[in-house]
């Protein structure tokens, strides 16, 4: 283990930061590097967008927020593109190399096999976390806790698409407050290796602080071995997640 | 008479008079919903009732401020407007304003309407009151949970205006690619175009032009083909003189136009407008002559730089006069809450509405550019945001704010309200050193109040940044103390 992290550099992709940063989801951008500044780390943050291609076994850790309509469709078609270099199997051969990634909403989505919308044509993903989705009859809004096993996620859900986790994956937790997955089986989110994908935006990570560092402990071992993470002061924080909770029970 | 139209406005009138006796406040909306359950077609016969015709106003951002700044002019010019002054602006809460400003027998006290529409809500609105001319300001990302997203408002407002008679006339920002996509299939003589001229490059003011898109504007794409939008000048959010390099589309030349506007801090700003003379509409009653003409407007920031420009475009296509602009203009004072002064304990507050990631950055750039822009923001600034219907139950657009502004400078920043400890994580991410931040637990917003106000020195100015139902609660306890008044005697 490095006597220290001072140094030590962590390479984020934001994907499609242009086109899927919508409900504040670059506030988990904001959270993974401030967290790893504040360790003395070196982070560099790449944005890749449409037609840009993704440097294979660069990154250490992925993120892909959630998107309007229109360019959810604009950002499955280029997933699916071999012409610019393949970003979905670039993707999945680094999460079979201990990569890390975090995706939101749409982009967890697009991290399952496909999304089928009531009306047009299925969207592909590119298969890495073992789920389907497809649109559902309601939207669920509102405040929403996942417990699992390493701690509770506390965040706010918007989706009207029911996302159905096959074996291939586990479900990240189980939802205590909101509709999860689907608002039928009690899941919330999946995982597949160190691939997560959920529907809290919040923003997530600020205010879950743990799963913050958990990304960041897990995306640096990639790269430079286990590390231990110095606790931070995190007060602020955690204010924040237990009035979110609170706020969460209060308004379910 | 139209005896069922009588009976809704009686019905009306008696629910205001009920929610009076019962001080339950305001009463904005239940007239309507009585009013709408007796006659359906009430909004439609007052707003057919109207002699010289209606303005609708929509837009995410300024359409209460531009609403009122419409009414203004026309005031001081000597109309008779009806308005929807409160700033209920769904579609009961239009109804119930215009019913509360007609005798019963459903004549309007006034020849003019300027009704103020919500977003979701306008296509409605429109479609019944068939206006003159339909204002449109902005679009921009608002709170998601309450109206779906930026595109689909888009579609229902494309729908909407293709459904008008042609004697409707569109007042467009030209700056707004998504606005002129929303009119673009309507012939050109409908539309009047506003915007704004660039100022020499080298004069650029860093308050004025950003280099940048902020976090907060949409990915800008071209509404005919889909491409990445450039800019030859960026002013406010997506909102600047753009065009599409695929295909060539481009901002329209505008027929009012907006040039050298000086901000003056958190008080003032003033602005040059020139009416090219183009804009004629089919109905021949519409001719702007060309005019060039200073403006001086009495509030700050350059989103009410648009505003007043978008107000001026409306009242020329009224018929009024650049003097009778001017002078409306002049003795303007803000909208409730929008920006507000009170004093309290030998302090001043000045208080500005927040309500979504557009108007935070812009107000935040107002109060940071109001002193030394380098120095960043010295005047201790207090954070309210609640979770409640009417902000938006999600609190994620916090993140899409540009809060970064305010890591350098040595003003105190707290936070409070429902989700005042989101904003104090925001404010320490953003870079803001942590002895700077006092966050106040939620549920305490009284307590909160009068100890930021005291830890200012006496005789000091401090700001107050709350979302709408915050600044309502911190508005009531601002009146309690003795500060401020009740909006609806204004």
């Amino acid at each position: 283990m490095p006597a220290t992290l001072t140094g030590l550099d962590l390479r984020i992709a934001f994907l499609y930061g242009a086109e899927m940063n919508i409900y504040g989801d670059r506030g988990n951008i904001i959270a993974l590097t401030r967290r790893a500044e504040w360790r003395g780390l070196a982070v560099t943050i790449e944005q890749v967008g449409i037609g840009e291609r993704l440097t294979p076994g660069y990154h250490d850790l992925y993120f892909f927020g959630g998107g309007q309509d229109k360019e959810q469709i604009a950002v499955a078609a280029d997933l699916a593109r071999r012409d610019n270099g393949d970003k979905g199997a670039t993707i999945r051969e680094a999460i079979e190399a201990d990569a890390v990634a975090l995706t939101i909403c749409g982009g967890y989505q697009l991290f399952g096999h496909h999304y089928r919308p009531h009306n047009g044509p299925e969207l592909p993903g590119i298969g890495i976390i073992d789920v389907t989705s497809e649109a559902g009859p309601d939207r669920f809004i509102g405040n929403s806790i996942i417990a699992t096993p390493d701690g509770d996620l506390v965040g706010f859900e918007n989706h009207s698409a029911l996302t159905f986790v096959g074996p291939g994956a586990a479900p990240f937790g189980t939802v205590t407050v909101g509709a999860g997955n689907n608002g039928r089986d009690g899941t919330g989110g999946a995982r597949y290796r160190h691939a997560y994908g959920c529907y809290l935006h919040g923003s997530l990570l600020p205010k879950n602080p743990w799963f913050t560092d958990l990304l960041l402990t897990q995306a640096l071992a990639r790269r430079h071995g286990p590390v231990e993470l110095p606790p931070l002061a995190d007060d602020l924080e955690r204010a924040a997640h237990n009035s979110a909770a609170r706020r969460a029970w209060a308004t379910r | 008479m139209d005896p069922r139209l009588t009976l809704a406005l009686l019905g009306a009138r008696a629910t205001t008079l009920a929610a009076r006796l019962t001080r339950r406040g305001g009463g904005t909306a239940a007239p309507g919903l009585v009013a709408e359950r007796l006659d359906p077609a009430a909004l439609r016969k007052l707003g057919a009732a109207l002699a010289g015709g209606a303005l609708v106003v929509g837009g995410t951002n300024g359409k209460t401020t531009t609403a009122h700044m419409v009414a203004t002019i026309l005031d001081k010019a000597g109309r008779r407007v009806v308005h929807n002054r409160s700033g209920s602006n769904l579609v009961r809460g239009v109804l119930a304003a215009l019913a509360a400003q007609s005798s019963l027998g459903g004549v309007p006290r006034g020849d003019v309407g300027v009704i103020e529409a919500d977003e979701a809500a306008l296509p409605a609105i429109v479609t019944a009151i068939r206006p003159r001319f339909i204002l449109l300001n902005n679009l921009f990302r608002d709170q998601l949970d309450r109206y779906g997203e930026l595109d689909h408002i888009a579609t229902r407002w494309r729908a909407a205006v293709a459904t008008l008679d042609a004697d409707t006339t569109l007042i467009v920002n030209a700056d707004d690619p998504m606005l002129v996509g929303v009119t673009a299939a309507l012939p050109r003589e409908r539309i009047i175009y506003f915007g704004m001229a660039a100022a020499e490059p080298a004069a650029v003011d860093r308050r004025l032009t950003l280099d940048v898109l902020p976090h907060a504007a949409d990915a800008a794409t071209c509404s005919r083909c889909g491409g990445r939008l450039a800019y030859r000048a960026l002013y406010l959010s997506h909102l600047g003189d753009w065009f599409c390099p695929a295909c060539g589309n481009a901002r329209p030349a505008p027929d009012i136009v907006a040039r050298d506007i000086r901000l003056d801090g958190v008080k003032a700003l003033s602005l040059s407008v020139e009416a090219t003379g183009d804009a004629s509409a089919v109905n021949s009653s519409l001719v702007i002559r060309h005019s060039s003409f200073p403006l001086h407007v009495p509030l700050p920031g350059l989103y009410n730089a648009y505003n007043a420009l978008a107000a001026t475009a409306a009242a020329l296509a009224f018929g009024l006069s650049p003097g009778e602009v001017t002078s409306g203009l002049a003795g303007f004072t803000a909208a409730f809450g929008r920006i507000e002064r009170v004093a309290l304990e030998g302090r001043e507050i000045v208080l500005a509405l927040v309500k979504n990631p557009t108007g935070f950055n812009e107000v935040l750039r107002m109060l940071v550019g109001g002193g030394d822009a380098d120095a960043g923001l010295a005047t201790p600034t207090m954070l309210i945001i609640n979770d409640l219907d009417a902000d938006g139950r999600d609190v994620s657009w916090l993140w899409d704010v540009d809060f970064e502004i305010l890591a350098w400078g040595e003003a105190p920043l707290h936070t409070a309200g429902i989700r005042g400890p989101d904003m104090a994580v925001r404010l320490k991410y953003a870079g803001v050193a942590p002895g700077r931040i006092a966050a106040h637990p939620p549920g305490e917003l009284r307590a909160a109040l009068l100890d930021f106000v005291r830890a200012a020195p006496a005789g000091a100015t401090v700001y107050i940044l709350p979302t709408y139902t915050a600044m309502l609660e911190a508005r009531g306890i601002l009146v309690d103390l003795g500060a401020a008044r009740d909006f609806w005697q204004q």
